[in-house]
């Protein structure tokens, strides 16, 4: 199930996943400078009381973000350790 | 021969680094210094100067920045750090010597910036801050390795337990050369290159325990399901806000009988010692009843101060501003608006100040107008004593803690209000993204609570001594003068005084709401600050009141309030009347401070005169609708 149009707003609570390629665009410049790159490992904690914002694990830090920034950041499935 | 020595001016050190990763906390080990460090990203948004001694005992400046995730700044405190360092900053020269703090239990996120800083080829050191941490997640750090590829020496230290201190004052005064370390390669992607280099320093420099531990953010993730979960979460907030305002007057009703008691006999001790007259009524009437009636107030404001200073330094904030987000965005606003706006529950100057790291100017703006909505510890003197007024002494810490919540959510919510108000006409902006960043949450470190508290306290009683004195004696002398005839009885004397003049003037406008002139002297008096109602009723009740006999039964002002009549002999502090106070005062702008703030956070005096106008517009409509309906329904 390699669904290339997935975004980090699609993952599930816990789910783990790797940040596919996508374009430096300028709305994106601070979520990159937070260390969310292509090949970056990510793993969503949870989801705000009322689905809004997301909690993330990135780089070994927290890191919460809405789902719209989220769904500007493409996702491939975690490789199987 | 050190460095130090070819030198002519005093070196000039700057702590530069990510949000959160312990630079205030070294500044103030460094200068002695007690600036505010807590838990959240965001808490310094100004620079800040202190001086250190180095190894070879010549001083020198520290310069404490507002953190920052990289050099391209996003947000006016961001800009300050980027301005410093580059010399831009108009009045400040660009920094000698550059200390670097990397928090080490987060190391790739901080060497982002820590690269980007030390590749401005400045002399510089880096700080490797919270190893206490590091370790405890079962990091090993190759500092030698890590210095290599920095091109700077790496002096790991525990800020907080001032561990390496001693070193990174050896490596600050010594001979420094500059950072040795080139931009990654250019590429299409600057940022990309970056962490690439970055992972490979990583990989190269530190070694995870093979062992599984629990790391501290494993222990953070498990206290937020409990206080993030949908349910346990609004439960444990509306929880703490309950033990909060119920310890408010449980607690604190002791010592504040305490305090009351010395100004109390201090006041029946010192006035038989002076001549009866102007001289005794200055000190006994103005003095000591206005300043005792501020400083009584002293312990509930310190258990305000206690509560938020655990709550900062928890790590709480930057979760009550992950769970806000969602509910702030219907008025408009953006989750970061809320540790502001939650600061402001203390004062709204730094409450203010603080809005320094919203990236957005109209949200900014926006949250700067409606925070003096957030009531500050200064209004807690005027409901404290309008619910004493209101209760004769005889409620249950819960129902005077309930009418004082009460007060907070108005506040609260009418601030909501008016931002969706102003977002949606006057200061339109598209939303801005959220990027949060979730620090761990740590034991509140007792020194920072401590000093926090002395730090507010000492504020506090210092306003009491200096503006609280001048103004209780200015009121006091505008009360006492000129002086009637000898006949008068002590009210009318007070009534014909310059406030009783000043107060009959504007009586025709308080009616309405159910004040009465004696009030209006204490409004005018709050204009100032709004704990100088309280000190200004204290003064005029005491220059009005009635003698008996000379040696008057020392009474409290709440108990002078009571009894006060109309001219019809209606009582003139009902229960209506004391909400109606109450009320006025949670939504009315009575503050010059803030009114300053304002000025020079914009720029501009249009916002805080437009704030003033709204503001007290607004509180005097609504103190009218409430006052009036609840006579309309026979309160
Ligand atoms: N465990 C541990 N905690 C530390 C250490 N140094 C600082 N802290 C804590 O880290 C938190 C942040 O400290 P601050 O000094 O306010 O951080 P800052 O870098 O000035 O933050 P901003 O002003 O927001 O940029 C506080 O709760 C400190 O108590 C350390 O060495 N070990
Ligand atoms: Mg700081």
């Amino acid at each position: 199930m390699s669904d290339s149009s997935r975004t980090l707003a699609d993952l599930q609570p816990g789910e783990r996943a790797v940040v596919a390629t996508f374009p430096a665009e300028p709305g994106t410049q601070r979520l990159r400078e937070m260390g969310l790159v292509a090949g970056t490992r990510v793993r969503l904690l949870r989801f705000a009381p009322m689905g809004d914002p997301l909690e993330l694990e990135v780089r070994g830090y927290r890191l919460s973000l809405r789902r719209a920034e989220a769904a500007l950041i493409p996702v491939q499935e975690a490789a199987k350790p | 021969m050190s460095a130090l020595e070819t030198e002519s001016a005093t070196l000039t050190v700057a702590l530069v680094g990510n949000p959160n990763c312990g630079k205030t906390t070294l500044f103030n080990a460094f200068t002695g210094l007690h600036q505010k460090i807590a838990n959240y990203p965001g808490v310094t948004v100004e620079k800040k100067l202190g001086t250190f001694m180095t190894q070879h005992g010549t001083e020198a400046t520290l310069i404490d920045l507002p953190g920052a995730y990289s050099l391209q700044p996003q947000s006016p405190d961001e800009q300050v750090t980027r301005d410093v360092l580059l010399g831009h900053e108009e009045g400040t020269a660009r920094p000698d010597r550059v200390l670097c703090v990397v928090d080490a239990s987060n190391l790739e996120r901080n060497l982002y910036l820590a690269t980007q800083v030390l590749e401005l080829g400045l002399p510089s050191v880096v700080a490797l801050n919270m190893m206490d941490v590091a370790r405890a997640n079962g990091d090993d750090i190759d500092l030698a390795a890590l210095s290599a590829a920095l091109g700077a020496p790496v002096v790991p230290c525990e800020a907080l337990t001032r561990t390496g201190l001693p070193e990174l004052r050896v490596a600050l005064s010594g001979k420094l050369e500059p950072a040795r370390m080139t931009p990654p390669p250019e590429g299409e992607d600057g940022i990309a290159a970056r962490y690439e280099r970055i992972g490979e320093i990583v990989d190269r420099c530190v070694r995870k325990s093979s062992t599984p531990i629990l790391s501290a953010q494993e222990r953070s993730d498990r206290i937020d399901a409990v206080l993030i979960h949908p349910l346990w979460g609004w439960a444990f907030f509306l929880g703490l806000m309950a033990l909060l305002f119920v310890s408010m007057f449980s607690f604190a009703s002791f010592p504040m009988d305490g305090i009351k008691w010395v100004f109390e006999q201090a006041g029946a001790k010192v006035g038989p010692l002076l001549p009866a007259g102007d001289l005794r009524s200055l000190i006994v009437e103005g003095i000591i009843a206005g300043v005792g009636s501020v400083v009584v107030f002293l312990p509930q404001i310190l258990i305000l101060f206690l509560f938020i200073g655990l709550l900062e330094d928890s790590g709480y904030m930057a979760r009550a501003a992950f769970l806000m987000d969602r509910l702030m965005g219907r008025v408009g606003l953006h989750g970061k608006s809320f540790v502001p706006l939650l600061s402001c529950y203390a004062c709204a100057v730094p409450g203010i100040m603080a809005t320094r790291t919203i990236e957005n100017p109209n949200d900014r703006l926006v949250t700067i107008l409606i925070a003096p909505f957030m009531s500050c510890s200064a209004r807690l003197p005027v409901y404290a004593l309008m619910i004493a007024t209101l209760f004769a002494g005889e409620a249950s810490a819960l129902q005077q803690g309930g009418i004082l919540l009460a007060m907070y959510t108005l506040g609260t919510l009418t601030a909501f209000a008016f931002a969706w108000l102003f977002k949606r006409t006057l200061l339109k902006a598209p939303r801005s993204p959220l990027i949060l960043e979730l620090p761990p949450y740590r034991r509140p470190s007792l020194a920072t609570v401590v000093h926090g508290l002395r730090g507010r306290a000492a504020a506090f009683l210092k306003r009491a001594g200096t503006v609280i004195v001048a103004l209780s004696v200015v009121l006091w002398a505008l009360a006492y003068y000129p002086r009637g005839g000898a006949e008068m009885k002590k009210e009318e004397q007070l009534a014909q005084s310059f406030a009783g003049r000043m107060g009959k003037a504007i009586e025709p406008a308080l009616e309405p709401i159910g004040m009465n002139w004696k009030m209006g002297i204490g409004l005018i008096g709050a204009q100032a600050a709004r704990e100088v109602f309280v000190s200004t009723l204290a003064v005029v009740y005491a220059v009005g009141g009635e003698d008996e006999g000379g040696k008057a039964e020392p009474k409290s002002v709440a108990q002078a309030l009571r009894q006060d009549r109309w001219p019809d002999g209606r009582v003139v502090y009902t229960p209506l009347v004391c909400l109606t106070v109450m009320i006025f005062f949670v939504l009315s702008m009575q503050c010059i401070s803030t009114l300053a703030t304002m000025r020079r956070e914009t720029n501009t005096w249009r916002w805080p005169i437009f704030a003033f106008c709204y503001m007290t517009g607004f509180a005097y409509l609504a103190s009218l609708v409430f006052y009036q309906g609840g006579r309309a329904l026979g309160w």
